[in-house]
């Protein structure tokens, strides 16, 4: 267990480094845009003192170097700033919206999952036969779909077309929490869901797949069928065993990527999310807002990557947390 | 064969093994013919490549892709022959294998104890604690320390030596009719060596097992087995008792190998190497495949592949060679017998050596 304590407290040092790092080139970034937030609140009427005041109302005039202190300041306390925009700070605004992103990337991980490692592990049995080879095919073109194209394509076929026949299985857009209505968020959430699973699940597959075959390559596989086991359980409890390694790492930094916004799915399927959350505030050039979700996603892609790493103690005795 | 015993356990008959490659056919064996009787010890000896592992992955099926031929009887059923969930029930439990390398050949990430515990439940209907028990016990018999302990470790916590102990403590975990050893001792360190093969002796005299040990050094086969079968390009060219063997082999090949044992003590005697490697196996050379490397070779051997006969050793000695079947013997005399004979042209005694 003390390894454990030691390994978190050398990790996180070195993610408060990395976000640091972030935090600087995003708030340095900020400074570089064309963008005059004194002036756009201000109006077009306001007069050069309007904006004066309303500048130093914001601290806008101080020194860089002390705006930069008093940010890096209120990040470390977990401020992600203000959107004078919104007139909300950055964290009530994803606060409004993680839930959603966070149904959408937990309920998509399971299916693709399933539906990835599943496909992998038929291919893998079989190697070479036409399931593989349909897997393989399959896989491939979801791998090399947009995600857009996918969405919008799930969406003319089981929304459209069944809504022009009368059957309204599945919601075009919209998002019900699941407190409110349990089927309803199940409802709204299929498709979106469909759209990052096979997308994603397309890399599993691929990975499984390739995975389980170098492993069955290995002698102690050899071992386990002189042993006279049974196949079935040769294949999940000896090859699978090795080979999903590499599938947690994969899921893992997908996992920690989407959390922190799922861009083109969300705005396809009108999901009110983080992802929206990002493109409503680049096209609005809410420079708050953008900075306080990189740092955001940074930090998701940081833990899980923690996560990951604790997990390997327990898929691979042989690694130490150092 | 030297070892005649009423009915062999495993009788082994013109086994043949290929595989399909990019470049063609491989022939990895080309007609493999023995038998191990209850008890019994045989040791396959060849060079890699010669087809002494391939032979016996094949009779229990562990080949995949490979077009496989001939008969394997084991107590009279065919393994070739047999389905897969009947030729699963032998494995493991009738015959056993022990691998070589003992670091690649254990799941790295199971603990010990469960893969023994595996092995047993997949054969009998023993619980848990009871499987659980006898793989401490097993564990315990081939000479790993605070067994109880050490069946809840993983292979890495183990040397080499101990790992290979773990892989004969589960080989050993049915008791089964036979251990079939692939190269054993060949990863490990020379002191450990002796070791696994004092422990090997030992299964056999305590558990009567009878015993397959597939070397590709002369050496380790002396002090274990007692019956040997010689293998080149993927066919044996002779059989011989041990001690047969070593002072009077036929074959030019064991005597070959033979020569190549450091032997005595005098530093002034130089190894002998056979010049030459062994041939692809996409493509043997006609007549004797060894022919290219014999430093006796006639026309005969170029075109004519020498079979199997009896020759002057001992009772079952037999050798695939065309030199008359009483030069029998190492060193340089028996040689210069061998290069005389070789010389002089003369009529063999098999009728099918006329073309």
């Amino acid at each position: 267990m003390g390894d454990i304590v030691r390994f978190l407290a050398r990790r996180l040092i070195f993610s408060i480094v990395v976000l640091w790092f972030v935090a600087t080139i995003v708030f340095f970034m900020y400074f570089v845009a064309p963008n005059d937030v004194a002036r756009t609140l201000a109006g077009r009427q306001a007069s050069a003192a309007t904006v004066a005041a309303i500048r130093h109302n914001l601290g806008l005039d101080r020194p860089l170097l002390v705006q930069y202190w008093s940010f890096l300041g209120r990040a470390a306390h977990g401020n992600l700033g203000f959107s004078y925009l919104n007139s909300r700070s950055v964290l009530s605004l994803v606060g409004q919206r993680a839930g959603v992103t966070v149904s959408l990337v937990v309920g998509g991980a399971v299916i693709w999952l399933v539906i990835g490692v599943g496909a992998g592990m038929l291919g893998a049995t079989r190697p070479r036969s036409v399931i593989d080879r349909a897997t393989t095919g399959i896989a491939l073109l979801f791998y090399s779909m947009p995600t857009f194209l996918l969405g919008e394509f799930l969406l003319l076929v089981l929304f459209f077309r069944l809504h022009l026949i009368g059957v309204d299985w599945f919601p075009g857009a919209g998002y019900v929490p699941l407190a409110t209505d349990p089927l309803q968020w199940a409802l709204h959430l299929v498709l979106p869901w469909l759209t990052i699973a096979l997308i994603t699940a397309a890399t599993y597959a691929r990975l499984t797949r390739s995975s389980m075959l170098d492993v069955m390559g290995e002698d102690y596989i050899r071992t386990a069928r002189a042993k006279g086991i049974s196949r079935p359980r040769i294949l999940f409890r000896h090859v699978l065993r090795s080979a999903i390694t590499p599938v947690v790492t994969q899921f893992g930094i997908d996992v920690g990527t989407m959390l922190g916004g799922v861009v083109v799915t969300e705005n396809v399927f009108g999901l009110p999310g983080m992802g929206q959350l990002i493109v409503s505030s680049i096209t609005r050039q809410d420079l708050p807002t953008i900075i306080g979700l990189v740092l955001l996603a940074s930090a998701f892609v940081i833990v899980a990557n923690i996560i990951v790493d604790i997990v390997y103690v327990f898929l691979d005795p042989r690694v130490r947390l150092n | 064969m030297a070892a005649a015993v009423d009915e062999p356990l495993l009788d082994v008959e013109d086994l043949r093994v290929s595989f399909d490659t990019i470049d063609g056919p491989v022939q990895a064996v080309r007609g493999v013919t023995f038998q191990v009787g209850r008890g019994r010890s045989l040791g396959i000896v060849g060079e890699s490549g010669s087809g002494k592992s391939v032979s016996t992955q094949a009779i229990l099926g562990l080949l995949s892709g490979a077009h496989v031929s001939g008969a394997a009887r084991f107590e009279g059923r065919d393994l070739l022959q047999m389905k897969d969930s009947e030729l699963r029930k032998v494995r493991g439990a009738g015959i056993a294998v022990v691998f070589q390398d003992p670091l690649t050949s254990l799941h790295p990430l199971h603990r010990v104890g469960w893969q023994i515990v595996e092995v047993i439940r997949a054969h009998t209907d023993m619980n848990k604690k009871a499987a659980r028990a006898r793989a401490v016990e097993l564990l315990d018999w081939v000479g790993i320390p605070s067994p109880r302990e050490r069946a809840d470790h993983y292979p890495y916590q183990f040397s080499g030596g101990m790992r290979q102990r773990v892989m004969i403590a589960m080989a050993l975990a049915l008791n089964p009719r036979i251990l079939i050893a692939d190269e054993p001792t060949t990863a490990l360190d020379v002191t450990v060596q002796a070791q696994i093969l004092a422990l090997i002796k030992r299964i056999q005299r305590e558990f009567d097992t009878a015993l397959v040990m597939i070397t590709h050094d002369l050496g380790v086969i002396t002090e274990v087995t007692e019956d040997v079968m010689v293998m080149y390009a993927g066919q044996p060219v002779e059989y011989a008792s041990n001690r047969t063997l070593h002072y009077e082999p036929h074959h030019p090949y064991t005597a070959g190998l033979i020569e190549c044992l450091p032997r005595g003590t005098s530093a002034t005697v130089s190894l002998k190497p056979i010049p030459g490697t062994p041939p692809s196996l996409l493509n043997v050379p006609a007549g004797c495949a060894f022919h290219p490397r014999c430093s006796f070779a006639m026309d005969l051997c170029r075109t004519q592949a020498p079979p199997l006969r009896k020759v002057a050793g001992g009772a079952g000695h037999q050798s695939a060679c065309w030199l008359p079947t009483d030069l029998v013997g190492v060193g340089q005399e028996a040689s210069d017998r061998r290069a005389a004979a070789a010389r002089t042209p003369m009529p063999v005694d098999d009728g099918g050596a006329e073309r």
